[in-house]
C-alpha cells in the first residue's frame, strides 16, 4: 500500500454502504476507518453513531432492522471481543449484519498488545457463526465489501469483511516509539 | 429511603393500556419480558430471552429508523447497569420519539433477588449494592429529562411521559420485589422479529 492508494477504497466503502442503501452506521473512533466515517458524518443520507462499546452496535443494527433499516458496524478488531455475546443475538433472531473491521495485531504490528485478540478476531467470529471475508489489497475492497452486503441483506448472513493490516498499514507512531 | 410500593405488572399495564400501531415495545429479558406479555402479547412487542444490555441500543436503532412511531424500551436496573454507555449513546442522537422506563427492584431477578448495583450499600452482607442511582445516571450522560417515580400518585404522569412526551425520556421506576407467575412470548427470535416487521412494515 502507499499513500496515493489510501483514500481511494475508503471513498469506494462508502459508495457499496451508499449503493445497499444502508441508513445508520456506527462506529467507534478509528484511525484506519477515519475518512470513512468523516464521509459518513458529512452526508444527510445516513445517520452517524458514535458508540461508547462495539457490543452497542449489534443491539442498534437489531432495533434498525426491526425498524426496516440497514446498517453497517464499523470497528477495530480490538472491538470484536466486545461484541461477542450479542453476536448470538443476529442468529437467534436470524436479521442481516454486516461489519467492516479494521485489522490490528497482524501484518507488520509494533503493539503486542493488539495481538491476543486481533490473532483470535477471525476464530471468534466464526465462532459465533459469523461469516469472514478478508481484503488485503486495495483492489479487492470494493467487490469484496459489495459481496459481503449481498451475503447480509440478500442472503439474511451476519458477515464481516477484515480490512488487513496489510492493506491498512502498519501503524507507526515514529519518534514517539519507546526504546 | 422507604421502601418500594408500587408493583410492577400493574404499572406495565397501564404503560401499555390502549397500545396501537403507533407504539413499539421492546422489553429486556425476564421479568421485563414477562412484564409486557402479561399486559397483553403483539407483534410490536419485542420481549427479549437474552442479549442483557441491549434494550436501549435496540429502542435507540429503532427509533432512529421510525421517527414517526413511539418506541418504548421497558426493562431492569441490572440490565441498564450492564450498558451504562447506550445512556450516552442515545444522548448524542436525542430520539424525540424514545422513551426508557426502568424498573428498579435492586435485584437480579432471573439468577434469585441478588443485590443489583442499585441496592443500598451497608444493607448487610449478602443484600448490600452500591446505592447507584440511574436517573442521575442518565441525566450524567446527556438525558436531561430523567426522574425517578415512587408514588402511586404519579404513575398517571409516568404514562403520559413514557406515551408522548417529547423525548428521549427516561424515566427509573422504584419497584417492590415480588415474586411473579411467568407469563410467556413466543420464544423463536426469528419468530419474533418477523412478526413484528410484518405488523409494522407489511414483510417480513
Amino acid at each position: 500500500m502507499n499513500a496515493a492508494t489510501a483514500p481511494e477504497w475508503r471513498d469506494q466503502i462508502f459508495e457499496v454502504l451508499q449503493a445497499h442503501d444502508i441508513k445508520q452506521v456506527y462506529h467507534v473512533p478509528d484511525a484506519g476507518h477515519g475518512r470513512l466515517i468523516e464521509h459518513c458524518q458529512r452526508s444527510n443520507s445516513v445517520r452517524t453513531v458514535p458508540l461508547t462499546t462495539e457490543e452497542e452496535g449489534i443491539a442498534l443494527a437489531a432495533g434498525a432492522w426491526l425498524g426496516g433499516q440497514r446498517s453497517v458496524l464499523l470497528m477495530q478488531s480490538s472491538g470484536v471481543g466486545n461484541t461477542v455475546n450479542l453476536l448470538g443475538l443476529t442468529k437467534t433472531l436470524r436479521f442481516p449484519f454486516l461489519t467492516l473491521i479494521t485489522m490490528r495485531g497482524e501484518w507488520g504490528e509494533f503493539n503486542s498488545w493488539q495481538y491476543p485478540m486481533g490473532q483470535g478476531t477471525p476464530k471468534v467470529l466464526e465462532a459465533m457463526g459469523v461469516l469472514v471475508y478478508s481484503v488485503d489489497s486495495a483492489d479487492e475492497v470494493r467487490a469484496t465489501v459489495d459481496a459481503a452486503a449481498r451475503a447480509a441483506f440478500n442472503g439474511g448472513q451476519s458477515v464481516a469483511v477484515l480490512l488487513r493490516q496489510k492493506l491498512i498499514g502498519i501503524k507507526d507512531f515514529g519518534k514517539k516509539t519507546a526504546k | 429511603m422507604s421502601k418500594p410500593t408500587l408493583q410492577r405488572r400493574p404499572l406495565v399495564k397501564k404503560l401499555l393500556e390502549g397500545a396501537n400501531d403507533d407504539l413499539l415495545v421492546i422489553a429486556g429479558l425476564g421479568s421485563s419480558n414477562w412484564d409486557i406479555t402479561e399486559a397483553g402479547d403483539r407483534p410490536l412487542n419485542m420481549p427479549l430471552w437474552g442479549a442483557m444490555g441491549a434494550p436501549i441500543g435496540m429502542g435507540l436503532g429503532l427509533a432512529l429508523a421510525q421517527p414517526a412511531k413511539r418506541v418504548l424500551v421497558i426493562t431492569g436496573d441490572a440490565d441498564t447497569m450492564m450498558n451504562l454507555g447506550s445512556l450516552a449513546t442515545v444522548a448524542t442522537q436525542q430520539p424525540e420519539n424514545l422513551a426508557i422506563v426502568v424498573l428498579d427492584n435492586e435485584k437480579y431477578g432471573e439468577t434469585g433477588n441478588q443485590a443489583s448495583h442499585t441496592s443500598p450499600r451497608n444493607n448487610g452482607p449478602t443484600e448490600s449494592g452500591a446505592g447507584a442511582d440511574l436517573a442521575t445516571i442518565a441525566r450524567g450522560c446527556g438525558l436531561a429529562d430523567s426522574a425517578t417515580v415512587r408514588e402511586a400518585s404519579e404513575v398517571a404522569q409516568l404514562v403520559k411521559d413514557a406515551r408522548t412526551k417529547k423525548g428521549p425520556v427516561f424515566r427509573l421506576v422504584k419497584v417492590m420485589v415480588e415474586k411473579l407467575e411467568f407469563v410467556m412470548p413466543p420464544q423463536d427470535g426469528a419468530h419474533l422479529k418477523d412478526r413484528f416487521r410484518q405488523a409494522l412494515l407489511g414483510h417480513p
